[in-house]
C-alpha cells in the first residue's frame, strides 16, 4: 500500500517561490565576483582575474541549472497564485544578471583589457553601483515568500513596491554613472588604441545592462504581484 | 428463507469479517488525508493526531453515522422488492463488501486514487441492477448520491475560499496580524464547535435516546461552541509573539495561533470522516445482520445494533494503529506547504461539507471533498503551487471505480448464490 500515489498528496506541487529566491541569490553571488575581478584587472593580475572568471562561469552555470529546474517544475497544469508566464519572466530576467556578469568577465579576460588609469576609480564605483542595483532586486525578491504567506495581502505588496522604488532609483543612478564614465572615456579616446576603446565602450554598456536587467527583474516582479 | 436459517451464523460471521476488513481499509488509508493536514502543518504531533482520530472517528460514526448507514443499507436498493427473497439481499451485500474491499486493495496497490464510498456504492448498484433487477435500484436516490459527489468538492471549495478570504481580511493583511489573530480566531473556534454539534443534535442523537427540538439543539450547540471557544482561548493565552522567529518569517507567531485552531478543526474533520465513511463498511453489514436477525424478514425498520457500529469503529482504529500512522506521517511530511492558516480553512470547509452530507444521509468521498477545499484556498491565492492534474485523475477514478466495483460485486453475487444454493 503506497501512499505517495495518494491523490490528496499529489495535489501539492512544489512551490516555485523558494527556488526563485535561491536562483536570484545565486545570480547575485555570481555578479558580485565582478568586484574582485575588476580589482585584479586594475592591478594587472591576470592570473587572479582568470581564477575569478572561472568562479563566475561556474556560478553562472549553477544559476542556469536552477533556472531549468524551476521551469521543469512548472508545467501548465500547475495552479499558482500568480500568472505562470509572469513568474517565468522574472526567472528569465534573474538569469540575465548572471549572464551579463559572465559576459563582462569573459570579454575582459579574453582581450586582457586594461582600464585607463584616469578611469579606474570611476570604473570601480560604476561596477559597485550596478551591483547595488542587483542587490536591491535580490532584497525585493526576498519578500516574495512573505507575500505568499500573507496570501498576497496589500500590506506585503506595499513593502515590495517601496523596495522596487529604491531599485528604480539605484538603476537611475547607475545610468548617471554610465553617462559620466562614457564622457571620461570620450575625452581620452583619441590617445588610446581604437579597438581597445571600442571594447571599453562595450564593457561599459554591459555593466549598465546588468543594472538594467536587475531593474527589469523588479518591474516583472511588480507585474507579478499587481492585482 | 431456509438458506438464511441454515447458514445464518456463517453469513453473519462472513459479513463481520468483510465489514471489519473494509473498516480496516478506511482506517489505514482514508483517515490519513483527514488527519495529515494537521500533522503536516505541525499543529499536531503524530501521536496526538492518532489519538484524536481514534476518539473522534468513533464518536462521529456512533453519533452522526446513522443516516449514511441507512442510505447504504436500504436507500440504494428498494427493500420492499426483496421481501420474498431476502437471501438475495444478503448475498448482494456480502458481495458488495467483498468487491469494494478487494477493489480498494488492488487500487491502493497500484496507487489509483479511488474512494471507498464510490467503490461500495458502485458495488451495491451493480449487484442490485444485474443480480436482482434494474428496478430494484432506487435510481432517484443513486442520482442524488452521484450528484453529491460533484457538489461536495465544489461546496467545500467555496466555503474554503470564503473562509480563507475572511482570514486574509481580518488577520493576515492587517497592521497587527498577531493581535487580530487572537481577537478573531476564537470566533472560528465557535464556528467549529457550533457546526459539528448542531448537525449531531439535529440529525444524530435519536438512537442514543436524546430527541431534541430544533430550538433545544441550537441552544445546546451554542453552549458547546462557547465551551470549545473558552478552551481554545485558554490555550491561546500561552502563546506570545516570538520576535526572533518573526524576523525570519513574519507570520510564524500568527501561524502558532492558527495551529491551536487547527487542533479543533482536526477533531471536527475526524468526526466528519467517521460520520460518513464508517457507513461504507457498516451499512452492508447492518443490512445482512438485520435480515438474519429478523429470521429472513427484510425488515424496513430495524434499529441498528450498537455492536455493529462498535465493530466498524474498532476496524478503523485497528487500521489506524496497524498501518494508518505510517500513511499519516507520509501525508503530513509531504504537505508542509499547508500552513495552519490554510490548513484550518481547508479542513473546516471539508468537515462542514462532510458533516452536512452525513446529516442528509449522502455518502460522499472525504478525500475528494478535501481536494476541493484545498483548491478553494488556492483560488483565494492561499497556496504556493497546486497540481491541477489531480482533478482529471479524480474524474477518471470515478469512471473506473463505479464499473469495477459493480463488476466485481456481480461476480461475487453469483458466486455466493452458487455456493449457498446447492
Amino acid at each position: 500500500m503506497v501512499s505517495t500515489n495518494n491523490p490528496f498528496l499529489q495535489m501539492f506541487a512544489r512551490s516555485p517561490f523558494k527556488p526563485m529566491q535561491e536562483h536570484i541569490a545565486k545570480a547575485q553571488e555570481c555578479a558580485v565576483e565582478l568586484i574582485p575581478f575588476f580589482k585584479a584587472v586594475i592591478a594587472d593580475d591576470w592570473q587572479e582575474a582568470e581564477k575569478i572568471q572561472n568562479r563566475i562561469a561556474v556560478l553562472e552555470g549553477d544559476a542556469d541549472v536552477m533556472k531549468k529546474q524551476i521551469r521543469q517544475n512548472l508545467p501548465k497544469s500547475i495552479f499558482l497564485p500568480v500568472p505562470r508566464t509572469d513568474l517565468l519572466e522574472v526567472v528569465r530576467m534573474q538569469d540575465k544578471i548572471a549572464n551579463r556578469a559572465k559576459d563582462i568577465a569573459g570579454l575582459m579576460l579574453g582581450r586582457q583589457m586594461s582600464v585607463p588609469e584616469i578611469m579606474q576609480t570611476d570604473m570601480t564605483e560604476y561596477v559597485r553601483i550596478a551591483l547595488t542595483t542587483s542587490e536591491q532586486a535580490l532584497t525585493a525578491l526576498k519578500e516574495l515568500d512573505e507575500l505568499v504567506n500573507s496570501g498576497f495581502g496589500g500590506h506585503e505588496i506595499e513593502v515590495i513596491e517601496k523596495m522596487l522604488d529604491q531599485l528604480d532609483q539605484l538603476e537611475h543612478s547607475t545610468d548617471e554613472h554610465e553617462r559620466a564614465i562614457r564622457l571620461k572615456l570620450f575625452s581620452i579616446e583619441k590617445e588610446l588604441p581604437p579597438i581597445d576603446v571600442m571594447f571599453l565602450y562595450q564593457v561599459i554598456t554591459l555593466i549598465g545592462d546588468l543594472a538594467d536587467r536587475a531593474q527589469q527583474v523588479g518591474s516583472r516582479l511588480q507585474l507579478l504581484v499587481a492585482r | 428463507m431456509e438458506i438464511i436459517a441454515q447458514y445464518g451464523d456463517i453469513i453473519v460471521i462472513l459479513a463481520c469479517v468483510f465489514g471489519f476488513f473494509m473498516a480496516w481499509g478506511v482506517g489505514a488509508n482514508d483517515v490519513a488525508n483527514a488527519m495529515g493536514t494537521s500533522v503536516g502543518s505541525k499543529a499536531l504531533t503524530l501521536k496526538q493526531a492518532i489519538m484524536i482520530a481514534i476518539i473522534f472517528e468513533f464518536l462521529g460514526a456512533y453519533l452522526a453515522g446513522g443516516a449514511v448507514t441507512a442510505t447504504i443499507r436500504k436507500g440504494i436498493i428498494d427493500p420492499s422488492l426483496l421481501s420474498g427473497t431476502p437471501e438475495l439481499l444478503v448475498f448482494g451485500m456480502l458481495s458488495a463488501l467483498l468487491a469494494a474491499g478487494i477493489w480498494l486493495l488492488v487500487a491502493t496497490h497500484f496507487g489509483w486514487p479511488v474512494s471507498t464510498t464510490h467503490s461500495i456504492v458502485g458495488a451495491i448498484v451493480g449487484f442490485a441492477a444485474v443480480g436482482i433487477s434494474v428496478d430494484a435500484v432506487n435510481w432517484g436516490k443513486v442520482s442524488k448520491i452521484v450528484a453529491s459527489w460533484v457538489v461536495s468538492p465544489v461546496t467545500a471549495g467555496l466555503i474554503a475560499f470564503f473562509l480563507f478570504r475572511s482570514v486574509q481580511r481580518l488577520i493576515l493583511d492587517t497592521d497587527n496580524p498577531f493581535a487580530n489573530a487572537k481577537k478573531y480566531i476564537p470566533g472560528y473556534m465557535f464556528l467549529v464547535g457550533f457546526m459539528v454539534s448542531m448537525v449531531t443534535f439535529t440529525k444524530g442523537l435519536k438512537h442514543v435516546g436524546l430527541d431534541f427540538s430544533w430550538g433545544e439543539s441550537a441552544a445546546a450547540s451554542v453552549a458547546i461552541a462557547v465551551v470549545v471557544m473558552i478552551i481554545g482561548m485558554q490555550m491561546q493565552k500561552r502563546i506570545t509573539p516570538d520576535p526572533e522567529a518573526d524576523r525570519e518569517h513574519h507570520f510564524s507567531s500568527v501561524e502558532k495561533l492558527f495551529g491551536i485552531l487547527m487542533m479543533f478543526t482536526a477533531c471536527a474533520m475526524a468526526f466528519a470522516h467517521g460520520s460518513n465513511d464508517v457507513a461504507n463498511a457498516v451499512g452492508p453489514l447492518a443490512a445482512v445482520v438485520g435480515v438474519v436477525a429478523a429470521g429472513g424478514e427484510v425488515a424496513q425498520k430495524t434499529a441498528m445494533p450498537v455492536w455493529i457500529l462498535l465493530l466498524g469503529g474498532g476496524g478503523i482504529v485497528a487500521g489506524l494503529v496497524m498501518y494508518g500512522h505510517k500513511v499519516i506521517a507520509t501525508v503530513g511530511n509531504n504537505i508542509t506547504e499547508l500552513t495552519p492558516s490554510r490548513g484550518f480553512a481547508a479542513t473546516l470547509a471539508a468537515a462542514t461539507t462532510v458533516v452536512f452530507a452525513s446529516g442528509t444521509g449522502l455518502p460522499i468521498s472525504t478525500t475528494h471533498t478535501l481536494v476541493g477545499a484545498v483548491l478553494g484556498v488556492g483560488l483565494a491565492r492561499g497556496m504556493a503551487a497546486l497540481n491541477l492534474r489531480i482533478v482529471g485523475t479524480i474524474f477518471a477514478s470515478w469512471i473506473v471505480t463505479l464499473p469495477a466495483g459493480a463488476g466485481l460485486a456481480i461476480m461475487f453475487f453469483f458466486m455466493f448464490k452458487g455456493i449457498f444454493s446447492i
